[in-house]
């Protein structure tokens, strides 16, 4: 009866890993059984991209190396692309505390930050696939077809769903109340996107409104994406459209904005890791 | 002084819990002095219990007497704020992990993931709990063939029907051997026909397994499985027994006795036995120690023409009511 009560250390981990792997896994099966909320949470940026981006295309005048507004549109869809799954893995969380799903989860012997993080890697491995399935349209948007930029932009999107995922999480984990976790989430969303320069550019802004977008930690994710992007053109882009968040005239470069995301996210994890742990 | 041999009492007790663990006679289920409070008030006041490896232990109570509280805290959700419990030799706060291993639950509500087959939900269960996936996979097909769910492996847990539903939940709940399944109200809402079949699929598991059962029921007809039985109310025991211990403590058996003239028999039951009988609208009733024994003697005494006689034995409802002045369904099944 003593043996498994001193289980060596190093098993223990490999119990924590295996749960981790079972709670994504877990989060893989719905995700790949509802094709419909695939389709429709990639349609919306798709339909932006397209009718948006279209109409105000006409109206900008495109850079002699091809880009035009759609150019600038495609970082921000991606990110609105990743976005609404990512924030969905806090919503999960939350219906699954109603089906009565996380009590399964909470009595086994395994650590309630275990389970956080495979949520949490669950929900940022989706909103990574959908941001995959907009990188086809890169055409559409004058991108070249070059793997290594979709790999880095893949990579990036990554990055920026494993944060939101967080911040989902978070939420999630600090506001119990069902009915105002809804409220905010709605509240939230809108202004982090359009506060990010994803639809227009963040240069012509007044005062305080460019305020808000410097704090806005998705401009810096819109930036990071659309600089990339911007390396891999062939010609020069019109600065007035393409200028990111600035601070005092000083750009910060993208490894700097990405490594910016990545630690913000992991802040929000171990926050919501802590929380998680309290919970009764 | 005092103090000093009340430590000492408790660090022995802790180590014999050690040694006595591998003896089947320890108790699976021990708790002492085990209390909870809430800042509404207490919710448990003390609480011991002792429940042998291989017994069904029975807990009733009406709502918000502590039934629910106890079985959080048994089953490390809840840290008692007083006094101490042990699942299987192990200590529900300092060794909650190991609990945990040799636990399985099942709760009122369902906690099963409606969109996955049962296969997956059983393959997750025993990810979390350790359990190596070949061994997993004989074990879901065993328990799965025990409750008759052997051809609904891989159908989605949303097309189940409540009884389905519940059967899998015990087979999740011992997917990794546990020693103690605790069921809170097993049986809750499903109609009369399931629930038999529930019970009928748990004593073929208990046969099987071996295993400790500890259990909530509504349904005292439901308690009557139960090898022991525990009575809680506004936070404490206030009786423990088996079925048949507990009701001999309410005592007697009822005769209820049907005659031409009721009001004579009655009178006649007085002067030759001294009994009261109460008059109900089907017909006499009367309460005697033996029953069986007394009805020849009554049938041979009575000068009225006597219709019918049926003896009643007490029931665990007679019991609740003895105990807590209440029937258990006043509380509104939940």
């Amino acid at each position: 009866m003593t043996a498994p009560a001193t289980a060596p250390r190093a098993s223990r981990y490999a119990d924590e890993l295996a749960a981790l792997g079972v709670v994504w896994q877990r989060d893989m099966l719905h995700y790949v059984r509802d094709r419909l909320k695939i389709v429709v949470t990639v349609l919306q940026p798709v339909l932006m991209l397209l009718a948006l981006g279209a109409g105000l295309a006409a109206l900008l005048p495109a850079s002699p190396g091809g880009a035009d507004y759609r150019t600038f549109l495609f970082p921000g869809m991606l990110v609105m692309t990743v976005q609404a799954p990512a924030i969905s893995a806090g919503v999960a969380l939350v219906t699954d505390r109603q089906a009565g799903f996380l009590r399964e989860m909470i009595v086994a012997p395994v650590r309630r930050e275990t389970l956080l993080v495979g949520r949490c890697l669950g929900g940022a491995t989706i909103a990574a696939c959908q941001g995959a399935l907009l990188l086809p349209l890169a055409g559409i948007a004058h991108l070249p077809y070059d793997p290594v930029l979709l790999a880095l932009l893949l990579g990036e999107l990554a990055v920026v769903a494993l944060a939101m995922t967080a911040l989902g999480v978070l939420l999630a984990v600090t506001i119990t109340r069902t009915e105002s976790f809804y409220a905010v989430l709605s509240v939230l969303t809108m202004p982090l996107i359009f506060l990010s320069g994803a639809m227009f550019p963040v240069q012509g802004l007044p005062g305080w409104l460019s305020w808000a977008v410097l704090i806005n930690p998705v401009s810096y994710a819109v930036d990071a994406l659309r600089r990339t992007i911007t390396g891999y053109l062939p010609g020069p882009v019109p600065p007035q459209l393409f200028d990111g968040p600035r601070w005092g005239g000083w750009s910060p470069p993208v490894a700097l904005e990405l490594a910016g995301i990545a630690v913000l996210g992991a802040v929000m994890l171990v926050w919501a890791s802590r929380r998680f742990g309290r919970l009764g | 002084m005092v103090t000093r041999s009340g430590h000492g009492e408790r660090s022995a007790a802790v180590t014999a819990g050690d040694t006595a663990s591998d003896t089947p006679a320890a108790p699976v289920i021990h708790a002492r002095a085990l209390a909870k409070s809430y800042p509404g008030g207490p919710a448990v006041r003390g609480v011991d219990l002792s429940v042998a490896a291989g017994e069904t232990f029975g807990f009733l109570g009406p709502n918000g007497a502590g039934k629910t509280t106890t079985i959080a805290m048994l089953c490390t959700l809840t840290a008692p704020s007083g006094g101490r419990a042990e699942i299987a030799g192990h200590d529900v706060v300092t060794e909650a992990h190991q609990v945990r291993r040799h636990i399985g639950l099942v709760f009122q509500d369902t906690t099963l993931d409606l969109g996955l087959t049962a296969w997956e939900n059983l393959r997750f269960h025993a990810r979390l709990y350790g359990v190596p996936a070949a061994a997993a996979r004989e074990r879901a097909r065993m328990l799965l063939d025990l409750v008759g769910l052997g051809g609904r492996r891989d159908d989605l847990v949303g097309t189940f029907s409540g009884g389905m539903k519940r059967r899998l939940e015990v087979v999740r709940a011992l997917m990794h051997r546990p020693r103690v399944l605790f069921l809170d109200e097993p049986t809750i809402g499903l109609d009369p026909h399931t629930r038999a079949q529930i019970w009928e699929h748990l004593r073929l598991l208990r046969e099987r397994e071996r295993i400790t059962v500890f259990l909530t029921t509504h349904y005292l007809d439901e308690a009557e499985h139960c090898d022991r039985i525990a009575i809680i109310d506004d936070g404490r025991i206030i009786a423990e027994g088996t079925p048949a211990e507990l009701k001999t403590v309410v005592g007697a058996d009822r005769i209820e006795l049907r005659s031409s003239d009721d009001r004579a028999a009655a009178a006649q039951l007085r002067d030759l036995f001294g009994l009261e009988a109460t008059v109900t609208e089907r017909g006499l009733s009367v309460r005697v120690a033996d029953g069986a024994a007394f009805v020849p003697r009554m049938c041979a005494a009575l000068t009225v023409p006597i219709e019918s006689v049926t003896v009643v034995r007490p029931s665990l409802d007679d019991v609740f009511f003895h105990y807590t002045g209440r029937t258990i369904r006043e509380e509104g099944g939940r």
